[in-house]
């Protein structure tokens, strides 16, 4: 999987958990609670989803790993390709 | 039926904030099952047929309406975290609501879902208040009402700080204190800012078909997630081992277990369902030597046309109270006839083509469980009728006078549920509606794998129910195994 395809991946779970945002105008770079009401129980589901639809896991001293659509993209394509290699 | 004998979570009662529970739990893969011993789901908030008619219980209005687009409050919590379209909720929103006292309702005080309403009210008749109010309104703005850990504070006193007339000290509280409070005389600050956010500062609204359309979609939500629920069978016992549940035993006789269990029928009613605990269950003898518990008394009139046909069209909720100082307190008499609210639930903002197709006039009292508890049959069903009347009398002074001479000749047919009727459905002890005044924030009790939501835990008003349900799954088991 690409960056960009993760990062897709990322959009489409927000997209499920805030449907009442707007998320066409999102920056990549900047942290994603400074662009939308997004609470630790939002981020919770974020982490929650992620494990319920691709198995992947993310433990929460890396929660901060998630900040950005970037730096999830960094810190989540890895594991999305880990996981894809095994299978 | 095909259910299993273990579960990673059970649930205690299919009301708001047990079905809210069950839709995290289940949708984030746990096997949950709801065990409800009464055969319809909703709890507190339920409803009933008679003769094809259905009646709403509890439910009067939605609080904490905002409108589309309006963030951080929680409504968009509640719908976010239970993947809800705030369209599958069709809310409507309310018409105006009146806080009215002295005996005709002389002082009134209008409030809509728009805040600037009520706040041109309290200036126009309260001109030396509004400085303070304005205060009060951005310390209740401000204040972190979310916390599981504040110190307790008495609303009546933070209140005073800043409104120094008792009269609207009373007039503010009493439509927070009907629509919530546990607590006779006062309130906790928290509760008060958690109230006075989802009435005035936010709103009422209902779905057209009332509270059968939020169970309905909870429902559904619950079943595509997996969950399962048994009706008519609930929990009959907890076996406990060391600091944890280890057993539930049913009322069919079965033995299940669970990795957790989370009750939402109350602490003294869970309480009474571990065996060696002394007390015993279901007949409200935990309550005896406990705290003052609040229950109300409710008459519904449906009526054969429209209240804006008989001259009562502007209100939706009337809060009235008829005394110097307001008294939300257990009466010594069956029903307090001095303070109470109206409903109409007609007169919501429906879309033009929808309407309800009968006139629906209900009224609500605080009254006594002891006084109703203590009648033969027969008494019961005497008193019934004449506390009904009453009540409807007492109502009737601060609405405006109705069109027609003989209300009664329009009525098609009338019920009323006492504190009685509240435990018969609920099983909670008194008939209480908000539960014990001693609130558990976090949930947790001597189990550590038992906890409560709903009532005891404390968020109140629907929503609150629901978010109760779900910051208990959230806090207590989803966040724990992340």
């Amino acid at each position: 999987m690409t960056k960009d395809e993760v990062k897709q991946v990322v959009l489409g779970i927000i997209a499920d958990i805030a449907p009442d945002e707007d998320l066409s105008t999102l920056k990549p770079d900047v942290r994603l609670r400074d662009q939308m009401q997004l609470d630790s129980m939002d981020f919770l589901d974020i982490v929650m989803e992620l494990r319920k639809r691709h198995g992947i896991e993310v433990p929460e001293k890396d929660y901060p790993q998630l900040a950005t659509l970037d730096s999830c993209g960094d810190y989540l394509t890895p594991k999305f390709n880990a996981l894809a290699s095994k299978s | 039926m095909n259910s299993r004998s273990h579960y990673d979570v059970v649930i205690l009662g299919a009301g708001m904030s047990g079905l809210a529970a069950g839709i995290r739990l289940a949708h984030f893969g746990r096997r949950v099952c709801i065990f409800e011993r009464h055969n319809a789901v909703g709890g507190l908030n339920g409803f009933y047929s008679i003769a094809g008619r259905k009646f709403d219980v509890g439910l009067h209005a939605v609080t904490n309406y905002v409108r589309p687009g309006v963030k951080g409050t929680p409504l968009g919590k509640l719908f976010r975290q239970l993947r809800i379209d705030r369209e599958e909720f069709a809310l409507c929103e309310q018409k105006q609501s009146r806080v009215a006292f002295g005996p005709q309702g002389e002082m009134s005080l209008r409030f809509t879902n728009e805040f600037a309403v009520l706040e041109s009210e309290i200036a126009a008749k309260f001109p030396n208040q509004i400085d303070g109010f304005r205060r009060l309104v951005a310390l209740v703005r401000t204040h972190d009402d979310v916390a599981l850990d504040a110190t307790p504070l008495s609303a009546r006193a933070v209140l005073r700080e800043h409104v120094t007339d008792p009269l609207l000290e009373d007039m503010l509280l009493c439509p927070l204190m009907y629509y919530g409070s546990s607590q006779p005389g006062d309130m906790e600050f928290g509760q008060f800012v958690i109230m006075f956010k989802a009435i005035f500062l936010e709103g009422f609204a209902r779905p057209l078909e009332g509270v059968r359309v939020i169970l309905r979609v909870l429902l559904e939500k619950y079943r595509e997630a997996g969950g399962e629920r048994r009706m008519k069978c609930g929990v009959s016992r907890l076996t406990t081992r060391g600091d944890r549940v280890a057993a539930l035993l049913l009322d069919s006789g079965e033995e299940i277990t669970a990795d957790h269990v989370i009750s939402s029928i109350g602490l003294a009613e869970t309480r009474a369902l571990i065996e060696g605990s002394g007390v015993s269950g279901s007949d409200g003898a935990v309550s005896k030597q406990g705290p003052v518990r609040l229950s109300f008394a409710e008459t519904i009139s449906i009526l054969d046309r429209q209240p804006a046909q008989i001259g009562w069209d502007r209100d939706t909720i009337v809060f009235f109270n008829d005394t110097s100082r307001f008294d939300y307190n257990r009466p010594e008499e069956a029903v307090d006839l001095r303070s109470g609210v109206i409903c109409f639930p007609n007169n919501f903002q429906y879309p033009d083509d929808q309407y309800l197709a009968e006139g629906i006039f209900r009224v609500t009292c605080l009254a006594n469980f002891g006084a109703w508890e203590r009648l033969s049959p027969e008494d019961y069903r005497q008193a019934k009728s004449r506390w009904f009347a009453a009540m409807q009398r007492s109502a009737k002074r601060f609405l405006p006078q109705s069109t027609v001479p003989r209300m009664e000749e329009l009525v098609v047919t009338t019920d009323m549920f006492t504190p009685l009727t509240v435990r018969r459905f609920t099983g909670h002890v008194e008939g209480a509606i908000y539960g014990a005044p001693e609130k558990i924030r976090t949930g947790r009790t001597e189990y550590s794998n038992l906890y409560l939501c709903g009532t005891d835990q404390g968020f109140l008003g629907i929503i609150g129910a629901m978010l109760s349900g779900i910051s208990m799954a959230n806090y207590h088991i989803l966040a724990k195994s992340a």
